[in-house]
Formats: C-alpha cells, structure tokens, sequence
C-alpha cells in the first residue's frame, strides 16, 4: 500500500503523484523505476521515478493518461491508496563525470530526466537539457530541469516557445560543439531519431526503453527487447541500453501487442465512468 | 487375528474412479477438473491398502508422509487423524495430493500395484486435507516459546512457505520476503485454477499468518533489500526463490507478437486473471490456434489453459515421444480427453511473421529417437528435409527455466554452480556463507513441489540447530523433527 501524499494536474492529461513508500525511497537511484498496480483487479504497470526522496520516505512519478490504467490512475486523489508498489526495480543510470552530458527529454519522458540530471550534475558533469512539445503548453517540468541543468533548450513544433522543431535539431548543434554522452528517454519513436541523430557523431547515447512488463524481475520475458542482435530483458538488463544497438522497429511493434484489448478496456473505463444522465 | 484377515475384503482390482468434470464442459470454465472423493469413494479407496508392515509407499515419497499409518486412519475413519498424520511430513497435503507425480513416486512403490492398480495415496491425501479445510477443525499446531531469534525467507513458494511454517512453530519469529504481490510461488502464478483453486493455497497461506509469520509481498530482493542487508538484520536467511528465469530457444521470430514464455502466459492467466479480462485490467491474448512448445506439467498447463480461453486449437509440439513426457501421467491424460493435439517427435525450427510482427506459423522438423543422452533419455535428432508448417497465432514456449540471476548476483561470495543455481547441501541448505541456507528449485533447478518442500524442511531443521546450538535443543527436547 502506497498513500497519495501529493497530486499536481501538470497538464489535462498529466499528472504528478507523491508516493508515501519509505522503504523503496531509501533505496532507489535515478533511473530506476516502480511497478504499481491500483487496486484488486488492477494490472501492473511500470512507471519510472520523477523523483526520489529519502528524507520524507517518499517517491515521485509523473504519468500520462494513455489508457484505462493510467486514467483511472488520475482520479486517485491525495490520502488514497495505490494497493500495491513495488521496487526499485531495473538498474541504475551509471553515473559518473563524463564531461558534458546531454539530456533529451520528450513528453513524460522529461520527467525520470531530473533525479538523473540532479545524479551526474553532483558528479561534476556539464548538463545540456533538450526538451520538446508540440506546443509551449505542452512542456513539461521546466523549472526542475532548470534548477539542475547548466543550460536548457526548448524545442516546440510550433514554434510557441524557444526553438521551431524538434529536439533532435537543437541536440544536433550541440552535437556539433562537442558533447560526451547523450541520455534520452521518452517515446520510442523519439528515441529512436535521438539515436540515429548522435550516430554519424560518435557519441554514446543512452536510452531508457519501456517495453510491456509484467513482473518486473525478471521472470516472464514480456518486456524482451534486442539489442545488438541478441535478446535483453527490459525489465532486470535495463531499462537503460545502448541506443545505436536497439531494434527500436522490435520495440515499436511489441509495445502494439495489446492493442485492440487497451482500446476495449479503455471504451468498457470510459462508459462506465460516465454517468447515465 | 484370523478374524482380522477374514473381515478385510477382497481387494478391488481397480481404483476407485475420481468424479470429473465433463471433458467438453471444463474445457470451457476454470474450475477444477478432478472434483474429489465423496466419503464413500474415499473409504472404499482406502480399503484397498493392504496396511503392510513395511511399507514401501513411504519411501517411494521424497519427503516418506506416513502413508499407511493415515490410511489406516482413514479405514478407522478418523478422517481429521489421518490429516494430522501426514502433517507430520508435508505442510501442504491438499496442494501434493493434487499435483505429486505419485505414478513416479509414492505409488509407484505400492505393493497393490503389483497385481493390481496401486492405491490411489495422492487423492486420499487430497480428500482428507479437503475434509479437514471443510470441517473447519483447525488441527492445534504445537508452537515452540519464543528463542528471540530472527529469521528470513526469501520467496514464498513451497520450499520458503515449508521453512516458515517450521521455523515459526519451533519459536522463532519469521518474515518472509516475497517479489509478487501475492504470495504462493508457482502455486500461486503457475499452476492453473483448473488444477489447484488459489483459495487452497490461500488457506495453507493463511495458516502461516496464524502461526504469527510476517509475509512481506512487493519485496524484490537483490533491489529493496540485498541477502547481506538481511543478514544484519536477521539471524538466518533462507533463500527458496524458484527458477523463474524463462529460458527461450534461440529461434528466428521468437520475439515476435504471440509469442509468450510459459512463465508470462500463466502470470497473465492465473496471478493476474486475465481470463475474466475486462473485469480483470491485465490483458491475454485469446482464441485462435496455440501451439505449445515442451512436454512437461508447464506445457499441460499452458496449453489446456489455452483451450480454456477460448483457442479454436491447441496443440502440443514436443521432440520426443509419448513415453518420455515429463509431465504427470493424469494431465497428459486429461489434455487428451479436452482435445489437446499432440505433435510428438516434433521440433520448432523457426516462427514466421505475419508481414506485420506477429506470428503466422511455426516450422517444425519431424524427429527421431536415437541412443541415450545424459539425461538417460533417448535423443532426438532431426529427420532430414522433414520440414513442415503448423499455421497459428500463438507459441507458448514450456522448454524449461533457469536460475533467476537477481538474488545469487547480489549476494557477496554465495558459491553458485556452473548454471547458476545455489550450491547448497541436500540435507541442510546450508550453502557456502554461514547462516545463509537455500533450497528449492533455486538449488535444484525445476523440480516439484514436493522435494522443494522437503528441502524447505531439512533447512529448517539446520538453522534451528544453527541458531539455538545443540545444547539448547537438547535442553528443549526439540530433537531433530521438533513438528512431530
Ligand atoms: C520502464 C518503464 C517506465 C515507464 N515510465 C513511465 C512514466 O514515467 N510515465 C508514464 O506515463 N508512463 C511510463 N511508462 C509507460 C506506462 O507503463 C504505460 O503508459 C502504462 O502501462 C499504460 O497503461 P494504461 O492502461 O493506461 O494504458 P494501455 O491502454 O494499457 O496502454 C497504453 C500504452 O502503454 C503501454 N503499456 C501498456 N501496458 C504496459 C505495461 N504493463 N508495461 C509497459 N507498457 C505498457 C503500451 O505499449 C500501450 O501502447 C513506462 C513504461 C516502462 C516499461
Ligand atoms: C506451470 C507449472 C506447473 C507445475 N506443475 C507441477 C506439478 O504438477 N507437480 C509438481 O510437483 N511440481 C510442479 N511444478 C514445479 C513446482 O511448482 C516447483 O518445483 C516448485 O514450486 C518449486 O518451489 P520453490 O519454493 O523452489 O520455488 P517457487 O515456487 O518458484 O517460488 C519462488 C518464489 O520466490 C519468489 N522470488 C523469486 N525471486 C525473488 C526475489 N529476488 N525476492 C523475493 N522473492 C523472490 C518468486 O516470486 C516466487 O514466489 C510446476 C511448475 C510450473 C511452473
Ligand atoms: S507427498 Fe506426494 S509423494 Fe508423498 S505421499 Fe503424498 S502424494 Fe505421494
Ligand atoms: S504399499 Fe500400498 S498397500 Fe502397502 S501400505 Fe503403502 S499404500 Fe498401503
Ligand atoms: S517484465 Fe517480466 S521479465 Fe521483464
């Protein structure tokens, strides 16, 4: 059981929580993440860590409302209870000062960024954040990344705020002047152009990969992924693997596999949900 | 006496014939398919065990239940004796009535099954384990005054749930850690409804709670807690984690959509009850033509619990033929009278994609048996240029598990052997750090749940001894089987 300490709607379909989990909180490292499920009949889901915080015993996540479990999820309100948590689980991001490190960020994505940022910042690295929405409204934990990062480069499709485009034109600039290490986490999709773009760079370019998981251990291969040809466990390997060796296609397909039964369970949600008037 | 051997009736040749469910109908739902003794049928069974003065029976059993002594029992019908005779020995008499491989072990033996069918031990065991739950008589447990010491199971399958039980009932004070969010191990993920009702399992859970064990559930050791960490904490550690790492063959298009491990088919199923999906948020794939992939109790199970959720065909691919299916002879059974196919003698060689990630056919090679390998079992090689296709949509693959690497990677200096199971000793799970013990199938690799219980036993009666010392045994009179 993990108590609701805190709920922030950071946009109309995201939302903070604040975990009352002491245990996990003492142990957990950035890059690491949690499995939940919300209730008796609920479904296990892994959402990384927006934050860890071994002082108050708590640990933060942000997630977007894709599906039935994720919107259910958001109606959770402070001072109720997620039934069941589990982690840490995955390994740690490897920290370490490698010089200069840039850190791309898509979506909810930038949200497990910031206990990383705040981990190879107090390793002595230089923090370039690239972060990117569609629209300025649409950007997510600015100020948090701010606070930990020595520079921060917006992106918006719509040119609404900082630069027009997507990340991986102004990752590409920085690229250009020199950079250490690329982490990137967010949608596969994003990833996946983050990955080809620091290529012709040679720079190592980390990315935390979300495939469907069950348990989280290890034990039923729902979250396999290749990597460099040869099968990985996304859940007990990673998450976090070399992105230039990803079968990001593998990936894309595998994340698909529930498709028509997340659309049947979310339709079933939403009549539910709705009352007869 | 003479009047004794006249009043015994002549033995029925056949066993009495256990009530089912009908083959068609259980192939629908997942309620239990073997529906257990009435009384009469239970007395009548028992009445075929000749009560011999040496009885083979209890060595043919890994952990020797006193089986003619809780037969005799039964004949007295002294149903609720004959429950607390075989506690004697196993923890867990309804869950090893319903799933032992008796054929290969107690009942092999029988001296019935000379002439006759042998006695059926495993369905008495279950029926007077079934009458004690549903007489609701809680036989009394006999717990041993505090010693204050500490200890922690790690896993709560057979072998940790045995060693709790024991450990808890000779006085010390237990907590058991375990990674799902619900305990019970394969019992719990694994073993189908149809097979073993998770209430049953649930209750011998409860039993445990009873004798004041703490049971931690979310507790991924080797990431919440390390074993080291635990040992600062606790006096001894028993590790019984299983062998939950999914082994996959290595074959193009495994990881394509449809295809599942056992291991994930089951989860999705039986802990996460994706069989009454929406109702349950966890999705399964459902309907369509399964294949399963192995030939032991994991691939009876994943494969009649594909019929169960609805495959218009379900079939069994295995390498080798009738005689060497591992699995017990009674779900073998059973998948035929449901309408499992069996491919024998029949190899994957690769998974074809549909043109958009997700499994068409698979292709297969027809074998053949040649001399005996390692195992003692005769080997199968590929008949050459028999390469065929079966069309499906989903491959479960029940080829078998390896060690789960989390636990014996994070611990310090835990000697592991070459495959990286626990090296510990079989009669004490001591392994090569003191205080630390193991056993189950993270020793032995995938077993039963009989010997993982048998091994759970002898490790804590070792780390009795290893906390309280010999004297202080001797002093409380405990002796070598304090549960006796
Ligand atoms: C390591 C990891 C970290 C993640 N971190 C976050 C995070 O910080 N914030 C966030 O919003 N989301 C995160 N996700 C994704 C999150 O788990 C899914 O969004 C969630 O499971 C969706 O459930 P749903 O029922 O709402 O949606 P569904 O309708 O069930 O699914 C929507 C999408 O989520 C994916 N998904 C569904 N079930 C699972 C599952 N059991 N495991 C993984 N993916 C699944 C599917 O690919 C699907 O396309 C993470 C996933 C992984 C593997
Ligand atoms: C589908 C299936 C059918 C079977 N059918 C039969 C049968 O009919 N008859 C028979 O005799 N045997 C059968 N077996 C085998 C039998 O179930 C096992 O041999 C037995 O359960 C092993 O017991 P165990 O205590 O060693 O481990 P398990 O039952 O595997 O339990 C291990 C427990 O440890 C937990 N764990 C693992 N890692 C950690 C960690 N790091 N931290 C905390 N907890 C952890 C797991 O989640 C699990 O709950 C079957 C097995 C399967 C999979
Ligand atoms: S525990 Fe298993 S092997 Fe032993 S007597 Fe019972 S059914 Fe037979
Ligand atoms: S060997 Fe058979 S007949 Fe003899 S005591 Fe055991 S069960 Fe009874
Ligand atoms: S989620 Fe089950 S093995 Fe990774």
């Amino acid at each position: 059981m993990a108590k609701i300490l805190e709920k922030r709607k950071v946009r109309p379909d995201v939302y903070f929580f604040r975990l009352s989990t002491p245990e996990i909180a003492k142990k957990a490292k950035a890059g690491q993440f949690i499995i939940l499920i919300l209730h008796e009949h609920g479904e296990r889901i892994p959402i990384s860590l927006a934050d860890i915080n071994p002082e108050d015993g708590s640990v933060s996540i942000m997630f977007m409302t894709v599906g039935k479990t994720s919107t259910e999820m958001a109606t959770f309100e402070v001072g109720d209870e997620i039934a069941d948590v589990v982690g840490p689980l995955g390994n740690p991001s490897h920290v370490k000062n490698f010089g200069k490190v840039v850190l791309v960020g898509g979506g909810f994505g930038v949200a497990p960024l910031y206990p990383i940022a705040k981990a190879l910042k107090a390793a002595g690295n230089e923090i370039v954040t690239v972060m990117g929405a569609r629209n300025a409204d649409l950007l997510l934990y600015e100020e948090e990344m701010a606070a930990t990062s020595d520079k921060v480069l917006v992106t918006t499709d719509d040119g609404s705020k900082g630069i027009k485009g997507v990340v991986t034109l102004a990752l590409e600039d920085e690229l250009k002047a020199g950079v250490d290490l690329v982490l990137a986490v967010g949608a596969a999709i994003m990833m996946k152009f983050v990955a080809k773009t620091t290529e012709p760079y040679n720079v190592k370019t980390i990315v935390s990969l979300n495939p469907i998981m069950v348990d989280g251990t290890g034990m039923c291969g729902a979250c396999r992924v290749s990597i460099g040809g040869e099968t990985k466990f996304g859940c007990t390997d990673g998450p976090e693997f070399d992105g230039h060796l990803v079968d990001w296609d593998l990936l894309m397909s595998r994340q698909r596999m529930y498709l028509k039964e997340e659309k049947e369970a979310m339709e079933r949600y939403s009549c539910n949900c709705v009352p007869i008037s | 006496m003479a009047d004794e051997v006249k009043k015994r009736p002549k033995i029925i040749p056949k066993q009495i014939p256990m009530p089912e469910q009908d083959p068609i109908e259980r192939g629908k739902n997942f309620n239990e398919v073997a529906l257990g003794f009435t009384e009469e049928q239970a007395l009548a069974e028992a009445q075929r065990c000749l009560g011999c003065l040496k009885p083979p029976c209890v060595r043919g059993c890994p952990v020797e239940v006193p089986i003619k002594d809780f037969i005799i029992l039964m004949q007295e019908k002294d149903f609720i004796g004959a429950a607390n005779k075989i506690k004697e020995k196993s923890m867990l008499p309804a869950v090893c009535g319903r799933v032992c491989p008796q054929e290969d072990q107690c009942e092999k033996v029988c001296v019935v099954g000379k002439k006759f069918d042998p006695v059926s031990i495993g369905r008495l065991e279950r029926f007077v384990a079934d009458y004690e739950r549903q007489s609701g008589t809680k036989s009394k447990v006999e717990m041993a005054s505090s010693t204050g010491k500490k200890v922690a199971i790690v896993g709560s399958g057979p072998s940790g749930v045995t060693a709790a039980g024991d450990l808890a009932k000779m006085g010390h004070n237990v907590t058991i850690f375990e990674a799902l969010h619900k305990p019970g191990g394969v019992l719990i993920y694994g073993i189908p409804e149809f097979r073993l009702p998770k209430s049953i399992v649930a209750s011998e859970i409860d039993g445990l709670k009873d004798m004041g064990v703490e049971i931690k559930t979310n507790a991924v050791i080797g990431k919440l807690y390390t074993v080291d960490e635990l040992m600062d904490d606790f006096d001894a550690v028993f590790i019984g984690t299983g062998a939950g790492l999914p082994v996959f063959m290595g074959i193009e298009g495994e990881n394509l959509n449809g295809v599942y491990s056992a291991n994930e088919f089951l989860t999705r199923t039986n802990l996460m009850k994706a069989y009454d999906f929406p109702e349950f948020d966890t999705p399964i794939k459902i309907g369509g033509r399964v294949v399963v992939i192995g030939g032991g109790n994991v691939a009876m199970d994943s494969v009649r619990t594909a019929l169960r959720l609805g495959a218009k065909e379900a079939s069994i691919v295995y390498r080798r033929s009738h005689e060497e299916l591992p699995a017990r002879a009674e779900e073998v059974h059973h998948a035929k009278e449901e309408g499992i196919k069996f491919e024998m003698l029949t190899g994957p060689i690769k998974i074809i994609d549909n043109g958009e990630g997700w499994v068409k056919a698979i292709e297969c090679m027809r074998m053949e048996l040649v001399e005996p390998d390692d195992s003692g079992r005769r080997r199968p090689i590929p008949i050459e240029g028999s390469e065929f296709q079966i069309d499906c949509d989903i491959v479960i693959m029940a080829i078998g598990t390896n060690a789960n690497p989390l636990v014996p990677q994070s611990t310090s200096d835990l000697e592991l052997n070459k495959r990286g199971y626990i090296l510990a000793s079989e009669e004490t799970g001591a392994t090569s750090r003191p205080g630390i013990f193991a056993g189950g199938d993270i020793v032995t690799g995938s077993a039963t749940v009989i010997l993982a219980m048998g091994a759970g036993r002898k490790a804590a009666n070792a780390i009795h001894k290893y906390l309280v010392g010999e004297e202080d045994e001797e002093l409380s009179g405990n002796g070598d089987n304090p549960v006796s």
